[in-house]
Formats: C-alpha cells, structure tokens, sequence
C-alpha cells in the first residue's frame, strides 16, 4: 500500500474499541524510566496491525518501538495522543516530525488533565458522595452517586480523546483550546468549594453522632487546624501529621 | 481472622489496588467505595461507609498526581472497612483504632507501588532491545507482567494488613481508656482540619472561592436551623 493510499485509513469499529479497552490498562507498565510510554504502545498496537505489511512487516515493527518510547500524559487524556498517533502512524507521517509531536504534545496533556481530573473533577464528585452521606444517603447511594457521576465525566473523558485524536491527528493541539479544558476547572472548583460548604459539616456531624456537647470544641479545633495547614500548604502533608496525631492518641488511650 | 478467611478481603483488595493506577482507574479504589464495599462483604456496608467517609477526607489529601508518591488508597481502603465492620458495634477506640490501621496500610502500600514501579524499570531495561526493535511479544509481556504483579502486590498487602492489624485492633479496641464521645471528636477534627486543608490547596486559586464555601455554610446552617 503506497502512503497516499494509506491516507486516511478508516479502521473498523472493534478496532477502536480494543484501542479504547487498551486505553483503560495503559497504565499497567508504568516505570520510571518510560513513564506511560509502553502505555501507549500497548494501546496503539491493535491500529498498528493495518500498516502495510501487517504484523511481521517493518513498518509495524518500526511503529510500534517509536510509540513504546518515553511519554508522559494524564492518562486519561492519553485517548488524544493514542488518537492523533494512530492517525499519523497509519498516514505515514515521517519519523522525525512524529517524534517532535510526541514531545510537544506529553507536557500540555499531563498538565491540563491534572487540573481538570485529579485537581478538580476528582474532589468534586468525592464531596458530593461525601454530602450524600451527610443528608443521611445509604451506603448504596453514596457509592452509586460518587461512581455514576465520576466515571459519566472518565469514560467520556476518554472516549472524546481518542475520537477527536483520530479524526484530527497531528493537527489535534487546538482540541486542548476546548473551553471545558479552559474554564472547566474554574467552574468545577467554585462548585466544589460550595457542595463543601455543605457537604462537610453534614458528613462530619454524622461521623460525630448524636450530642452535642463536644461540638464548639470540634469547631474551634478544627478552624485553628484548617488555618494552620492552609498556610503551610504544600510543605506539609496533612494525612500524614494525621497519622501522628492518631498514633500518638492510640497510644495514649491504650495506656491511660 | 484466619488466612482463609482473608481471602475473600484479599481479592477485593487486589482488585481494588489494581483499579488505582493499573486498570480501569474507575476510582472504584476511592476509600468511600472500598471501605464500603469490603464493609459489605463483612455484612455491615454502614460501618464501611462511615470510615470510608472518614478516609475518603482524608485522601483529598493525596489526589494522584504524575510520578509523586501517594499512599494506596484502595487496599487499605478494603482493611479500613473489613476492620471497622468487624467490631462490634458502640466500642469507643473501634473507629480512631481502625483508622490509624488504615493510615499506615495506605502509607506501606504506596511504598510497595513506588517498588513495583522500580521492579518493572528492571525489567524494561533486560527487553529494552527487543523493544527498540518492535517486537510485540516483549512489549505485550512487560505490560501484561506488570498489570499481574500490581494484582498481586494490593492482593499481598491486604492479606498481611489484615493478619497483622485483625487482632492488634481487636486488641487495642478492648482496652480503650478513653470514652466514646472524645475518641469520635478527635477523628471528626483530624478529618475536617485534613479535608479542609487540603481542599485550600487545591482551589485556593479559583476566583471568589471563600465566597462559595460561605455560601455553602449559609445553606449548612439554614438546613440545621429549619430541620
């Protein structure tokens, strides 16, 4: 098959789909050395198979040790990279052009995904289960509301990179322009910091239980505590001076 | 608890773990689903989900991002909620007891993420040349491989965690000093002080986000007011 006749290749629907399967275990290799790169090759593969030659050609050989190589993404925006990739693969885009997209395009995808996903998305739908609970939600609700919700914004996530990666290939770099990557994270964190205003008191006064003797002396520790760890910021991890603190209070009513 | 009997908890626990990075990354490791779901499995989904809950603020602490280190959140998610499930239920020490079991699961269990990755480096480095050459079969051995070790890692992990901290919990639980009300107080605090803190770091940069926390106290407080 000569390049210009490749151009364009349209791979059948189960193709994209084991790409997409593929797309969720990506990160199954992950290592310090390649980060998510054998991730992608891993993904990419099924496309791979359509270069001339098939298998055992040159071409799938050559493709699939580029794809395999260094890469860093957010993995779930990797369906942008793993798209855009298969599409020039199977164009026959030149090596040296493939490896300068490869390069400008890992830093902005790690970065947007982990401000729209992990910085965002993620506590978001953790603060609605965790206001579910507070209004008295079952353990079936606030799992199901936290798992729909999520994973509606993952799945989606994933299956809208790899369609937009494939239809637009190397041109995909305005994809990361969309307005849900620009102002997504704003919108989502005014939203979270709202359910949180909520969500917390109502969830901690049910973890708390009934009475409310305590409850001034839980408030005020906890504004002191929030404050406190609020200027510190990341240079102290507050799970782990939870973890001391909870040692410390084991020990000390074990032994009183 | 016998290791037999871990082994229902161990596989939860190997599914789960394998959810945090490997596959599907559904967030079905999210401790307010794992503690929740290995509550269930105990019999007692209400216990899970209270110290999921719990954790679950606590891990807003640790969102994953890149190559940083993080605790584990979905095999210890599983302890917490089969610990905490399994004792009886009104016993003061049970939920800071149970929740320091977990703490240190999670914190053991990242470590062992942070060695599989080291492991699987290794073992690119011995097939790094038939990789460079393309061949499928390395390729689809070092992932494959790799997604097989992460099962049995969080499967591992959960099954020593539960062993070890099974009967030290039980122990501890029986001879509590303190009384019921200050034992919850102090979890409830540590909680709000983590989820309150953490939360500050991740959007303290979005616009007018103190007016939008407020905003949501206002209704928190309308809500304590009216019913």
């Amino acid at each position: 098959m000569s390049d210009s006749s490749r151009r364009g290749t349209v791979l059948p629907l189960r193709v994209e789909l084991a790409i997409y399967f593929r797309l969720l275990a990506m990160q199954g290799s992950w290592n310090y050395e390649t980060l998510n790169g054998t991730g992608i090759g891993f993904a990419i593969e099924p496309a791979l198979r359509y270069l001339p030659g098939g298998i055992d050609g040159p071409a799938y050989r050559a493709a699939l040790a580029r794809e395999s190589r260094y890469f860093n993404t957010h993995p779930y925006l990797a369906g942008i990279a793993v798209g855009a990739l298969t599409r020039a693969e199977l164009d026959g885009v030149e090596s040296a052009r493939l490896e300068r997209f490869r390069t400008a395009l890992a830093g902005p995808l790690g970065s947007v995904g982990d401000r729209l996903v992990w910085a965002s998305w993620l506590p978001f739908c953790s603060l609605v289960a965790i206001g579910v609970y507070g209004a008295g939600g079952s353990a079936m609700a606030v799992v199901a509301t936290f798992l729909l919700l999520y994973n509606a914004g993952h799945f989606l996530l994933r299956a809208w990179g790899l369609r937009i990666g494939l239809s637009r290939g190397l041109n995909v770099a305005s994809a990361l322009g969309n307005p849900v990557f620009r102002q997504g994270p704003q919108y989502i964190g005014s939203a979270a910091a709202l359910v949180a205003g909520v969500a917390l008191p109502l969830a901690l006064q049910r973890v708390a239980g009934p009475g409310r003797a305590l409850a001034g002396g839980i408030l005020v520790t906890a504004l002191i505590g929030i404050l406190l760890l609020a200027r510190l910021r990341e240079r102290a991890q507050g799970w782990r001076i939870a973890l001391g603190v909870l040692a410390v209070f084991v020990l000390y009513s074990v032994l009183t | 608890m016998t290791l037999l009997e871990t082994l229902p908890l161990a596989l939860l626990g190997a599914l789960l773990g394998l959810d945090v990075v490997s596959f599907p990354q559904a967030m079905l490791s999210r401790p307010i689903v794992a503690a929740t779901l290995a509550g269930a499995f105990i019999g007692n989904p209400a216990a899970g989900l209270t110290i999921g809950v719990v954790l679950e603020m606590i891990a807003l602490d640790t969102l994953p991002f890149g190559a940083s280190r993080y605790p584990e959140w979905g095999s210890a998610g599983v302890v917490g909620g089969a610990l905490f499930a399994a004792q009886p239920s009104g016993m003061p020490g049970a939920l800071p007891a149970c929740l320091l079991a977990t703490l240190l699961t999670a914190s053991i269990s990242g470590w062992s993420m942070v060695v599989l990755r080291r492991i699987i480096a290794s073992r690119l480095e011995r097939t790094r040349d038939r990789i460079e050459e393309g061949s499928r079969d390395a390729l689809l051995s070092l992932h494959l491989s790799g997604m097989t070790m992460d099962l049995l890692r969080a499967g591992l992990v959960t099954t020593i965690a539960m062993l070890i901290f099974g009967p030290l919990v039980a122990a501890i639980v029986a001879i509590w000093g303190s009384e019921s009300a200050p034992s919850h107080a102090v979890v409830v605090v540590i909680a709000a002080i983590v989820a309150g803190g953490a939360l500050w770091k991740v959007f303290h940069s979005v616009r007018h986000v103190l007016w939008f926390f407020l905003g949501g106290l206002l209704v928190w407080t309308a809500l304590l007011v009216t019913l």
